[in-house]
């Protein structure tokens, strides 16, 4: 039996949808430096995002079950609303450098530290590659959700989507 | 005799919201609860909520629940705990126990916010001890902050199942798998997105066939399901699990609006029998009104909003407010309800609102 | 099992300032948590059996609805563990059926 995709199917935006909804941004601006990768594929009402956006990037408009669409270059990949997106469905990704940095929102205990190794998963929580922790982010403003920003090489920069949990046995 | 201007049966976001608005008014604004703490489910929500600004999205349920009480208490709201409503008799005499104690409060208007509780479902080894609603595990972890289980299956992928899934590894358990009979996810795609990127694996077209152990859950049998929705033998699947959580949905507390003899209609997308109710939630009862899950299941959000629309609707019928304020008032709540139901997942509760508010119509 | 530390919560930071003690053993609990999070606490899991067919029952709602978390405490059948707040020295046993008034020593 194959397995149908899409986020109804799946639980997660299949790469066809995530080519066509309006918050993800071009190749060529994720060479630029950071930018947000808004992973919101359903017309939900919601819209929080829009306002947690200091550079006016981030348009949700009315009705507010309109798909985020993102103005990439408004955009600065500051992160703001990572922790701000109810849905967790918000990421941050850096193409610029010589490796990839991928920023997620991270709710479970306990947080890595900052210079750790860690098993850096994609959408299916399946172990991609070892990546290393270069910034975890929780001001009081974000509420307990904390940012974490891992590096891994190029060609993972657009699967890896967070770590595996920490202190659980392999199952 | 005890008497009030307004009774709220419930002291949920439902009935916290409708207590605010309608104190803010300035009606005097009594709140009965059978439990020993406000709050009704606010509490165990420990997610950042939906919606927009006007809905208190992005902070978190609990905070809101907080934010509500600390409303409540700054209007002069009196909240009577460990007081459980079992009858509404003629001329809005509410009859409630409090510390095995029978007590009475006469009030010039009713609302009931009495919400929901969680369905069942039937399969062998559904009685063991282990196998227990979705919401209770979450206010055990939530809450009481114990953990019903360490290795949990979960059934249900609404947003109930997906969020007590997050919620449940959040407090250090590990969801097993979250089965769903039908064969697509119910719930928002986000809060699957979370689980699965935690390696949770959500299986479509599945069901519990059998829940093994003497004494507690000690392991799960689940199966595929055809198109037909009956069970292909030779697909099951055992997970080790000590917990099974049920996410199947939730039906409307009506107990007290059938006692009372408001008339009722029949929405299975809502929960099944709801009591019809006008514009302003009031019921086929002059002065009973009622708000929140017990109107049709939707989530907090709009049980707030819809207490807030039976608070001012209240206020106005004892004149605390004249018709344009009123008006104006229940216009932007209504359009923030409306905002609240549209898209693929909000159309459907916005047509079963809408043939609610018809038969109160046909009725009239 | 307790939940110590939470990302979002925080750390537990109630004190264990009662003693309740449960078919004889004594469980260390929290003054006003609702018995059953006490039980589940100590990997109780089976709160009563049933009348007849002597079938094991435990929590399944939590809000006081469905009774099944129902047990005998301080003599008293039928009590909603779920949302029967703990008090130091309570005395609690697995209800048998439709319970028995009084303490079982």
């Amino acid at each position: 039996m194959t397995q149908k995709t899409g986020v109804i199917y799946q639980g997660f935006p299949s790469e066809d949808e995530l080519s066509r909804i309006p918050g993800m941004p071009s190749e060529e601006r994720i060479k630029k430096g950071s930018v947000a990768c808004i992973e919101c594929a359903q017309e939900i009402p919601c819209n929080p995002c829009e306002e947690a956006c200091p550079y006016g990037a981030i348009t949700v408009g009315k009705p507010i079950t309109n798909l985020p669409k993102l103005d990439q270059d408004k955009c600065i990949g500051c992160g703001l609303c990572i922790a701000a997106c109810p849905g967790l469905a918000i990421f941050v990704v850096n193409g610029s450098k010589e490796k990839a940095e991928v920023s997620f929102p991270f709710e479970y205990y306990p947080l890595p530290n900052k210079g750790d190794e860690m098993d850096c998963v994609d959408r299916e929580g399946n172990m991609v590659v070892k990546g290393k922790v270069l910034r975890i982010v929780k001001p009081p403003k974000y509420d307990a959700t904390a940012v974490i920003t891992v590096e891994v090489p190029m060609e993972h920069l657009k699967t890896v989507r967070s770590i595996k949990r920490l202190g659980r046995s392999d199952r | 005799m005890k008497t009030t201007d307004i009774a709220v049966i419930g002291a949920g976001p439902a009935g916290l919201s409708c207590a605010v608005e309608a104190a803010r008014a300035g009606a005097q604004v009594t709140v009965l609860d059978e439990n020993l703490k406000p709050g009704g489910q606010l509490f165990k929500q420990i997610h950042k909520f939906f919606g927009s600004r006007e809905h208190k999205a992005g902070i978190r349920g609990f905070r809101i629940g907080q934010q509500l009480l600390e409303e409540t208490e700054k209007l002069g709201v009196e909240v009577l705990l460990d007081a459980a409503v079992y009858g509404i008799y003629e001329d809005r005499l509410i009859a409630y126990i409090t510390d095995g104690k029978d007590h009475t409060i006469k009030a010039k208007k009713i609302v009931m916010a009495t919400g929901a509780s969680e369905n069942a479902l039937a399969f062998p080894g559904c009685t063991l001890p282990g196998v227990m609603g979705a919401g209770a595990a979450q206010t055990m972890i939530n809450v009481n902050r114990v953990l019903p289980g360490q290795k949990i299956i979960m059934v249900g992928s609404g947003n109930v199942g997906l969020i007590v899934s997050y919620q449940l590894m959040q407090a250090g358990a590990d969801v097993l798998a979250l089965i769903e009979a039908a064969p697509k996810i119910g719930g928002y795609g986000v809060h699957a997105a979370k689980i699965r990127r935690a390696g949770v694996q959500i299986y479509t077209s599945t069901t519990i066939k059998e829940v093994l152990g003497e004494e507690k859950v000690e392991g799960v049998i689940a199966v595929n399901l055809d198109e037909k929705w009956q069970q292909v033998t030779g697909t099951e699947k055992h997970f080790n699990a000590d917990t099974v959580c049920l996410a199947v949905g939730l039906s409307p507390l009506t107990e007290l609006a059938w006692m009372a003899g408001c008339e009722f209609t029949f929405i299975p997308s809502l929960g099944g029998h709801v009591p019809i109710h006008d514009r302003n939630m009031e019921t086929t009862l002059k002065g009973i009104y009622i708000a929140g899950d017990i109107t049709g299941v939707e989530e907090a959000s709009s049980a707030m909003e819809e207490g807030r629309l039976a608070g001012v609707a209240c206020a106005e019928s004892l004149e605390y407010y004249d018709e344009n304020k009123a008006l104006e008032l229940k216009n932007q709540i209504w359009d923030r309800l409306d905002a609240l139901r549209t898209g693929p997942f909000g159309e459907g509760r916005f047509t079963a609102k809408l043939k609610q508010l018809d038969a109160r119509r046909q009725l009239a | 099992m307790r939940v110590l530390n939470h990302p979002i919560l925080g750390d537990e930071t109630r004190q264990f300032n009662a003693t309740i003690i449960v078919d004889g053993k004594q469980i260390q609990a929290i003054e006003g948590e609702p018995i059953a999070a006490a039980l589940l606490s100590a990997g109780i899991k089976k709160f009563r059996e049933t009348q007849k067919n002597h079938k094991p029952r435990g929590i399944f709602c939590a809000i006081g609805r469905c009774t099944d978390c129902v047990m005998t405490v301080d003599g008293v059948p039928n009590v909603r563990t779920c949302i029967t707040p703990v008090r130091d020295g309570m005395i609690i046993s697995t209800q048998k059926g439709l319970g028995k008034w009084g303490i079982e020593r």
